[in-house]
């Protein structure tokens, strides 16, 4: 479970307030572009320092941590693989940071390469693979790592429509299935429909929820119409 | 007329300039009876001091750019524009400013004397040494600073927080790319030091063969043997330039070196260490050099004002050369004009100065010949800076614009005029300004041959320093510098201004 008390953060003239418990599954992060979904997951993340507040994770305050150190997972949007490592280096490096691996990881990473997809891309790299591999190989990191809590901002934007959706499902489908909690970001408002029960909204510098999604796309408050498309 | 052609005849100038006068002081030589030992002594301190002083000056770069790449500061962005002023700075100044504080009278050696240590000494090679540490140094660093930068910034997110090993992972793979290309270069700079040599080598442990080239021509006139030498130094730059055609040769002239890459590693306090210790040795000669000329400047003999002139003038007309020749040759994209391009790195100035002389000579006094010489090595020396700025603002333009002016017929001065040159205003300028400023700092042809009376700045300040007048020296730096800094700015400015 993740929890944000009287969290509050200021980037230049940009302010966002922030007090929300999420349970387990996913939750998606919603709102207007420049609200400041981005920079929630950044806060949360390790990468920026909020002004003041709190952020846990099952009880664990995260105050101080670095981002590795945090039970928590991340997804960006681009740059999640690194180029030059093989793909089953890549995904070592959620158990194995520094690349040295014994025998029960070596199997580890086999398989949860199989449980996304990618039996034997284990040896080859990033650029030989499709974008919806990529995406998989990505997947199977956050897998391996096993942390309580996931990230997801946007990281499959730049997939086609049916692709991307078949990547969601499939993210929910290997991570909530664990008892993990999943804060995804997304502009589209299919992806929330298609795998969140819940939403958080941010908009007008607040962060408020969570929100039952179907109640909440069926009568949207102001801030939320323009997402939507009303 | 094709834009190419003029290329073609700059790429034969530049020929004939750097391997024509060699041949012409080798054709004046009564006899060359092959080199001495003191020769031999001399390359292989040339090239010992040139690998010390690349492996050094990269080797310090390294925790200094990586400290600039991450960590962002008020006077950053200054601080990296000031790294690249040594390159600019004339030779024989900031010698003056490391002898004022590393010398055996300099601030440094005052500290060690109230410890009850012995003063420095920076005369010898381990002076060379670090002479070209303190030029190559920022050069390095902004070099590998633009490999830092290169690096995506989503990697260094993601290995933070994967708590993977960022120097592993990222930067060593990006150093055994750029560090082999920036040894290279900072090599190949160092192979024909001069001024530096001059001032604080000497002697048969610190002589280089551009200084020996100088002494045999100053002292015993011995045209074999300076044919011989320059052979010699034309062979090493043109072996450490083949090994540079295999590796990648970072720019760091370029610009794009504000941005900081957000990072969540590294100590802050050992970051600080670095820059502050590189910024103080890079400054400290600088400041000097003002401190102690500031104050000079109405004691300076007319003579100093006289050679301010001169040096200004011969920087003007060496400036339109250069770029004259430099934009002949990227408009002229091909295998003969990039050798052209850079063989003026491997030739020696002296000899080229020297055989100029011997080819004008029956025609034209000494004494009218050594400004327009001067004038015309330096323009020389500066074409391949001009060519690395100007060939790939070439490329860009024809790519933006070149479909259309074939289109509509746009061919030769035409082109040049309506297309090209307009969006070559910044490059230009930027060329410009660093051929006048190195120009204006130049000690080399001018030291062999001018007469009473055509002495440049830095040949003023030499004189005024080998006569112990070094008041008045201080106070010659203090306007050269201030001299080439504002060339450099007038040009690189209006090229901005002009931009379209």
């Amino acid at each position: 479970m993740l929890k944000c008390s009287d969290l509050r953060i200021e980037q230049g003239d940009f302010r966002l307030e922030a007090d929300i418990e999420v349970g387990e599954g996913v939750t998606a992060v919603i709102g207007p572009s420049g609200g400041g979904k981005s920079t929630l997951l950044a806060v949360i993340g390790g990468f920026l320092e909020p002004v003041s507040g709190r952020i846990e994770v099952n009880g664990r305050d995260l105050g101080g941590l670095a981002p590795f150190e945090r039970p928590v997972a991340q997804l960006f949007q681009d740059g999640n693989l690194f180029p030059h490592l093989t793909i089953a280096q890549n995904v070592a490096l959620g158990i194995a940071p520094k690349l040295s691996k014994n025998p029960e990881q070596d199997a580890r990473v086999t398989n949860v390469l199989a449980r996304v997809g990618l039996e034997g891309h284990g040896n080859r790299r990033p650029g030989g693979l499709s974008g919806g591999q990529q995406s998989r190989a990505a997947l199977a990191r956050v897998l391996v790592q096993d942390k309580p809590l996931v990230l997801l901002d946007e990281p499959f934007s730049a997939l086609g429509p049916g692709l991307k959706a078949e990547m969601l499902v499939l993210a929910k489908e290997v991570l909530a299935a664990d008892g993990r909690t999943l804060l995804m970001v997304t502009h589209d408002p299919t992806d929330a429909e298609r795998v969140a029960g819940q939403v958080l909204l941010v908009a007008e510098g607040k962060v408020t929820g969570p929100h039952d999604r179907a109640t909440l796309f069926a009568d949207p408050p102001d801030a939320l119409r323009d997402y939507l498309g009303d | 007329m094709s834009l190419s052609r003029p290329g073609g005849a700059v790429a034969g100038l530049m020929l004939l300039l750097t391997l024509g006068t060699l041949g012409a002081v080798a054709w004046r030589a009564e006899y060359a009876s092959g080199l001495a030992r003191a020769d031999w002594a001399a390359i292989r301190f040339t090239v010992w001091q040139a690998v010390l002083s690349a492996v050094l000056s990269v080797g310090l770069a390294i925790p200094v750019a990586r400290a600039l790449a991450r960590r962002a500061f008020r006077g950053r962005s200054l601080l990296v524009t000031l790294l690249g002023a040594p390159f600019i700075l004339p030779v024989v100044v900031a010698v003056m400013g490391l002898l004022t504080v590393f010398g055996r009278r300099g601030v440094v050696s005052e500290g060690l004397g109230t410890l009850g240590l012995p003063p420095l000494d920076i005369y010898g090679p381990w002076g060379v040494v670090l002479a070209h540490v303190f030029f190559n140094l920022p050069l390095a660093t902004r070099m590998l600073l633009q490999g830092w930068l290169a690096i995506p910034a989503e990697r260094f997110r993601l290995a933070a927080a994967l708590g993977a090993p960022v120097g592993r992972l990222l930067e060593r793979p990006m150093l055994r790319s750029v560090v082999p290309g920036a040894l290279l270069v900072i090599f190949l700079i160092c192979l024909t030091s001069f001024a530096v040599a001059l001032i604080l080598g000497g002697g048969p442990r610190a002589t280089t063969v551009e200084l020996a080239i100088y002494q045999s021509l100053r002292f015993d006139f011995d045209l074999g043997r300076t044919a011989l030498l320059a052979l010699c130094q034309f062979a090493l730059c043109a072996a450490a330039a083949a090994l540079a055609f295999g590796v990648t040769v970072p720019d760091g002239m370029g610009g794009g070196l504000d941005r900081v890459v957000m990072r969540w590693d590294g100590s802050r306090w050992l970051d600080a260490l670095w820059i502050g210790a590189a910024t103080l040795f890079l400054m400290a000669p600088l400041l000097a050099i003002a401190w102690r000329g500031i104050g000079s400047w109405p004691d300076m003999p007319p003579t100093v004002w006289a050679a301010a002139g001169r040096s200004v003038a011969v920087a003007l007309i060496s400036a339109a050369l250069a770029m004259a020749f430099a934009l002949a040759l990227a408009l002229r994209p091909g295998p003969l004009a990039t050798l052209a391009g850079v063989l003026p790195l491997a030739a020696s100035p002296l000899v080229v100065g020297t055989g100029l002389f011997v080819l004008v000579y029956p025609f034209v006094p000494p004494g009218a010949a050594a400004l327009p010489v001067t004038a015309l090595v330096n323009a020389m020396l500066a074409v391949p800076f001009g060519v690395r700025v100007l060939a790939p603002a070439v490329a860009q333009a024809e790519a933006v614009h070149g479909r259309l002016a074939d289109a509509l017929g746009l061919s030769g001065w035409r082109r040049l005029r309506v297309v090209l040159l307009p969006r070559l205003r910044r490059p230009l300028g930027f060329a410009a300004g660093l051929a006048a400023a190195i120009s204006m700092g130049d000690l080399g042809v001018i030291a062999l041959f001018a007469g009473p009376g055509e002495a440049t700045l830095p040949l003023e300040m030499y004189r005024l320093m080998g006569s112990y007048r070094t008041e008045a020296a201080a106070g010659a730096a203090l306007l050269l510098v201030s001299l080439s800094l504002a060339l450099f700015w007038v040009f690189d400015r209006g090229g901005r201004v002009a931009e379209v």
